[in-house]
């Protein structure tokens, strides 16, 4: 293995695990926003957002993440949709992720056990207000740890971007194996990086569900 | 007072889950201050009349009066939300499986709804707690969380929680069936104090020593029918009715052996 050679070119790859974080972030933030009101669709009163969240889900779980972003990326500009390979990675990332947190959040709220909402309806409050005050901060503890393993899916997915040309991890490990033909160094630094980013992530939510656990 | 109306009035319910016909033309009128206590074998039907009363399991038929105001009125939906909430203000609910929220301590527990929905401020629902907290014996808990405490103190919060809303009437769905029974007593004295005090209460229960010893009137329901009712020394020691006479016999057979 050369050492050397790795040593010399890791700072690149700092680079492109910053360009990853940021990524992951984003992508995170927008999964958030997506799986929010896709869950709310879902859960609604109202059978066409029911629908319309249902078919968002159905339709992202039942293709690959790769063709979404293809279809995003090199069919948008045909229906006039211009991103820059970055931005592409965001949202087709992003709105992918949104579905399984929609999955996630989703059945969070519905975990919480029925009789909550009774004893709230009961004492006279609406169903916003119980929802607002009783079932979501249960849910709210129940949904961290599986939102960590869909965000742990989602940076593991940045690599997918690699292939839409963006410079995070992967495509820049398979731009220096063209130089220096040693993929086996060149993907063990990628990979030592993302399980550097994925191990603090992983800390980091254990601790959040630790924080807010119910006793 | 010598009021002739009744206070909680059932009239004619029916309800059917699909082609499950569960309550079956019930008729039950409660007077102000009057205890009445629904027995009956598992599956006949009393958990779905005591939640038709706050309209919990809305009916399929018939009216429910509390006082002179239509509990299950027919509405716009938004209407109807505004209604039941005001409704179920004054209708406490006591649960078999306490059904505290665990997220917040007992002190939470018991002032979320007033703060929310009597505009109460922070000092005055803190107040209020330690009142309700004082009743039911629990002034020592008031910041614990639910998980900390035994099911009867668990139960006697609910009671504690469900009276800070000052509820005209009091329903009781098997409150001491989910207890150790080393913990019931604790919250049959809870609920006696509230008997002495006059409070409304509908009680679904299977202790019929109890049923005995607080209640005014007894209902023996079978099948989503009130097969029998009568004083408690009626009932329970001279029931006219066959139905009743194996259902407590099979209930004192099953529970000494
Ligand atoms: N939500 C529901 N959907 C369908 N059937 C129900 C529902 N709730 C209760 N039932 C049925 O109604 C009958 C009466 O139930 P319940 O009122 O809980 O009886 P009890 O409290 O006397 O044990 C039972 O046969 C029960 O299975
Ligand atoms: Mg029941």
């Amino acid at each position: 293995m050369d050492f050397e050679l790795m040593l010399r070119i890791y700072p690149f790859f700092l680079e492109a695990a910053w360009v990853t974080i940021q990524l992951s972030i984003l992508t995170t933030i927008l999964g958030l926003i997506c799986g929010t009101l896709g869950a709310a669709a879902r859960l609604s009163r109202f059978a066409t957002l029911r629908f319309t969240g249902a078919a968002y889900v159905s339709i992202i779980r039942g293709t690959p993440a790769l063709i979404q972003l293809f279809i995003l990326y090199f069919g948008g500009p045909q229906v006039g949709i211009q991103l820059d390979a970055f931005e592409a990675g965001v949202i087709g990332l992003g709105v992918n992720i949104g579905a399984y947190m929609t999955e996630t959040m989703r059945g969070a709220i519905i975990s919480v056990d029925k009789g909550q909402r009774e004893a709230a309806r009961t004492l006279g409050m609406s169903q916003f207000q119980a929802f607002r005050r009783v079932i979501l901060p249960q849910a709210l503890r129940l949904m961290i740890r599986p939102l960590g393993v869909n965000i742990n899916a989602l940076i593991k997915g940045t690599a997918l971007v690699a292939a839409i040309s963006v410079v995070e991890l992967t495509y820049t490990a398979q731009r220096y194996i063209g130089s220096t033909y040693k993929p086996f160094e060149m993907f063990l630094l990628s990979g030592v990086l993302y399980m550097v980013i994925i191990y603090v992530t992983g800390k980091g939510i254990a601790y959040l569900d630790q924080k807010v656990r119910l006793q | 007072m010598t009021d002739q109306s009744p206070f909680v009035d059932i009239r004619h319910a029916q309800k059917s889950f699909g082609t499950l016909e569960v309550l079956k033309d019930i008729s039950l009128q409660v007077q102000q201050g009057e205890i009445v206590a629904i027995i009956g074998p598992s599956g006949s039907g009393k958990s779905t009349l005591l939640r038709a009363i706050n309209d919990l399991d809305p009916l399929t038929g018939g009216e429910v009066w509390l006082e002179d105001m239509q509990v299950n009125k027919a509405l716009p939906h938004r209407q109807y939300e505004a209604h039941i909430n005001k409704v179920r203000q004054q209708i406490g609910m006591v649960f078999q499986h306490f059904n505290l929220f665990p997220h917040l301590t007992v002190r939470g527990n018991i002032t979320l709804a007033p703060r929310m929905l009597k505009g109460l401020s922070a000092e005055e629902a803190d107040k209020l707690a330690e009142e309700q907290l004082a009743h039911v014996g629990l002034s020592d808990r008031i910041d614990y969380y639910p998980s900390q405490l035994s099911g009867g103190q668990k139960q006697r919060v609910a009671i504690a929680r469900a009276l800070a809303m000052q509820p005209k009437v009091m329903l009781f769905d098997e409150a001491t069936s989910a207890l150790d029974p080393e913990l019931v007593e604790e919250v049959n004295l809870v609920m006696k104090r509230l008997a002495e005090a006059h409070m409304t209460m509908i009680i679904v229960t299977h202790e019929m020593g109890f049923a005995e010893s607080v209640c005014d009137r007894v209902l023996f329901m079978d099948e989503g029918v009130v097969v029998e009712e009568g004083p408690p020394s009626v009932i329970f020691h001279n029931p006219q009715n066959e139905r009743t006479r194996n259902f407590l016999r099979k209930h004192l057979a099953d529970n000494n052996g």
